[in-house]
């Protein structure tokens, strides 16, 4: 599998990341590597096969609903304080709205 | 008193006969772990204080009369993606350099009320992304064992914070490998428990469905008390299991007699040299203590790391998506919208292997490839644990090498990161089916290199997989 440089910059912003263009460049070349070792698993007879989203366990009866019963929760300030930028008990981001 | 030899189970009985004190072992321990860390780097940060009340705590219950529980006074280390209160908690990124968590991980709150005293917080590869702990944003950890070599990873500085005799015992986390290989580099017991049986409450996630917290120690039976005061059901995890927990560390001392163990074909095929040598002399071990041994073969393997690390960049890629500039610490000065703000945090704050794991996962789940890599990807997941659980059927445990080599120079491997993702392959599989798996130290090459034997039983089996590891520890030394 080859990766160009534009599909890396695509990807890129997918994952909202800025790269170098050393990166851009470091990147294209390395996901074609791992993306060729990754094509052996087109060898593999899935027919039939469910896919594996999870390591399931047998479980106890009550294992899908609790009782709805008030838990503890983090005070907004302490859920606050490692914001880089907040305010009036909100996180702060640049402004999206124009007024 | 050198604390470097002590287990949890002789500081019990220390502290019992008031032979010392738990504050006199917590303030040994910091003064030693501190004055070795220049050394190490396996230390990212110290918890001086909590210690000390910690110790103090432990103490006062014994003045009291009280049992002061089952790890009391035992100097731990936690890996630094394991949420401390208070405690700095930076997961190896420049990204949450000054994150300071506003809740404790369930582990944590449960080793601290079984008497645990944490030393502080190890260092580790970028979000447990790493094989050799140098994808560490504060620099490689150094194996105590041969300094220019690495530790393992991405648990690095756990491994060698026990191996090094700073703590007695310590938590690490394991999404492919990453608690046994670094305990087979430096010569540790690491034990990667079944999926949902330790909380994740806390943990930072990389990838969810692959994420475990295990314990490593200097013994199976102290790797046996802590994961036995750590695991259980947690509301707070709601993917944690309801299995009730065994008393591990009394179960030790069972027969091993009439064991049935298997050796997966394809795990030996490519395996050469000294590891290959102290493995098979660990497997006669095994037989000499009348284990019945016999090949098996585990087809899926020759699949196993493409499915992993599809599977967990996929996930990495959605989680690591909340560093963002928003709510942990770390934003880009340089940003006037908020896109370029999400980009530049992210672009500035990750590191390579986080970098090269976020493309990766988010190519694989993008538009047009979904099926072709990831349902692709989980129907050979299903393929590995057919697997295991045509094997269990046959035999009680699988017995395996932990990693191809030995522990290898520093930034020996560093340019080539699929060389590293390949030197996955025997930990990678029991992570992929979630059945309990462990390192057991099992020599050392000529050159003094610790080799680990892993051990692998059915899901929920922990009590199978210490008693073996026991019985072979106990026979080895």
């Amino acid at each position: 599998m080859k990766i160009s440089e534009e599909e890396v910059r695509y990807v890129a912003a997918l994952a909202n990341l800025t790269l170098t263009g050393e990166e851009i460049q470091r990147f294209a070349a390395e996901l074609s590597g791992i993306l060729t070792h990754v094509e052996t698993l087109n060898e593999a007879d899935t027919e039939g096969v469910e896919p594996m989203a999870q390591v399931l366990h047998e479980a106890g009866e009550t294992a899908t609903l609790r009782e709805d019963v008030e838990g503890e929760c983090l005070d907004r300030e302490a859920a606050l304080a490692n914001a880089p930028l907040s305010g009036a008990g909100c996180f702060k981001v640049p402004r999206v709205v124009e007024r | 008193m050198d604390i470097r030899s002590l287990s949890a189970g002789r500081i019990r009985e220390g502290l019992a006969a008031r032979e010392f004190s738990a504050v006199e072992i917590a303030t040994e321990a910091l003064r030693l772990a501190e004055a070795g860390n220049p050394r190490t780097n396996a230390y990212l940060s110290f918890s001086p204080e909590r210690a000390l009340a910690a110790a103090r705590a432990v103490d006062e219950k014994l003045a009291r009369g009280e049992d002061p529980g089952p790890l009391a006074g035992v100097p731990v280390a936690v890996k630094d993606v394991i949420l401390t209160k208070g405690l700095r908690t930076t997961c190896g990124s420049k990204l949450l350099e000054n994150y300071i968590p506003p809740y404790d991980a369930t582990a944590v709150i449960r080793l601290e009320q079984a008497g645990g005293v944490i030393l502080g917080k190890t260092n580790c590869d970028e979000f447990a992304m790493g094989s050799s702990n140098e994808n560490s944003a504060f620099g490689p950890v150094r194996n105590p064992v041969a300094p220019d070599r690495v530790p393992g990873g991405s648990s690095g500085g756990s491994a060698a914070a026990v191996a090094d005799g700073t703590a007695v015992v310590a938590l690490g986390s394991d999404t492919g490998g990453s608690i046994r290989q670094p305990a087979s580099f430096c010569g540790v017991v690491g034990v990667t428990p079944t999926y949902g049986r330790v909380s994740r409450y806390g943990l930072t996630a990389f990838a969810s469905s692959l994420d475990h917290i295990g314990p490593f120690a200097r013994s199976v039976r102290d790797a046996a008390v802590l994961l036995g005061v750590i695991a259980g059901r947690d509301p707070r995890d709601a993917t944690s299991a309801f299995a009730p927990v065994p008393d591990y560390a009394a179960e030790l001392d069972g027969k091993v007699q009439g064991m049935r163990l298997g050796l997966p074909r394809e795990y030996f095929e490519g395996l050469a040299g000294e590891t290959a040598q102290l493995v098979m002399r660990g497997v006669d071990t095994l037989k000499r203590l009348g284990c019945q041994v016999r090949e098996v073969s585990m087809p899926a393997t020759r699949y196993a790391i493409a499915c992993y690390y599809v599977i967990c960049t996929a996930e990495a890629s959605s989680n690591l998506a909340r560093y963002d500039g928003v709510r942990y610490t770390a934003r880009s000065p340089r940003s006037e919208t908020l896109q370029d703000m999400y980009r530049n945090t992210r672009g500035e704050g990750f590191g390579t292997e986080c970098k090269r794991r976020i493309m990766l996962g988010t190519y694989v789940l993008s538009a047009g490839y979904y099926d072709a890599y990831y349902l692709k990807a989980q129907k050979v997941r299903g393929l590995v644990a057919r697997d295991f659980a045509r094997a269990f059927e046959e035999v009680d445990a699988l017995v395996a090498p932990v990693s191809p080599f030995p522990a290898f120079e520093l930034g020996e491997k560093v340019d080539d990161p699929l060389a590293m993702y390949l030197s996955d392959i025997y930990t990678i599989t029991g992570s992929l089916a979630g059945v309990p798996c462990m390192s057991v130290p099992c020599g050392a090459t000529a050159a003094g290199l610790p080799v680990g034997m892993q051990i692998l039983t059915r899901h929920f089996d922990e009590s199978g997989m210490f008693r073996l590891a026991h019985a072979f520890e106990q026979a080895a030394t």
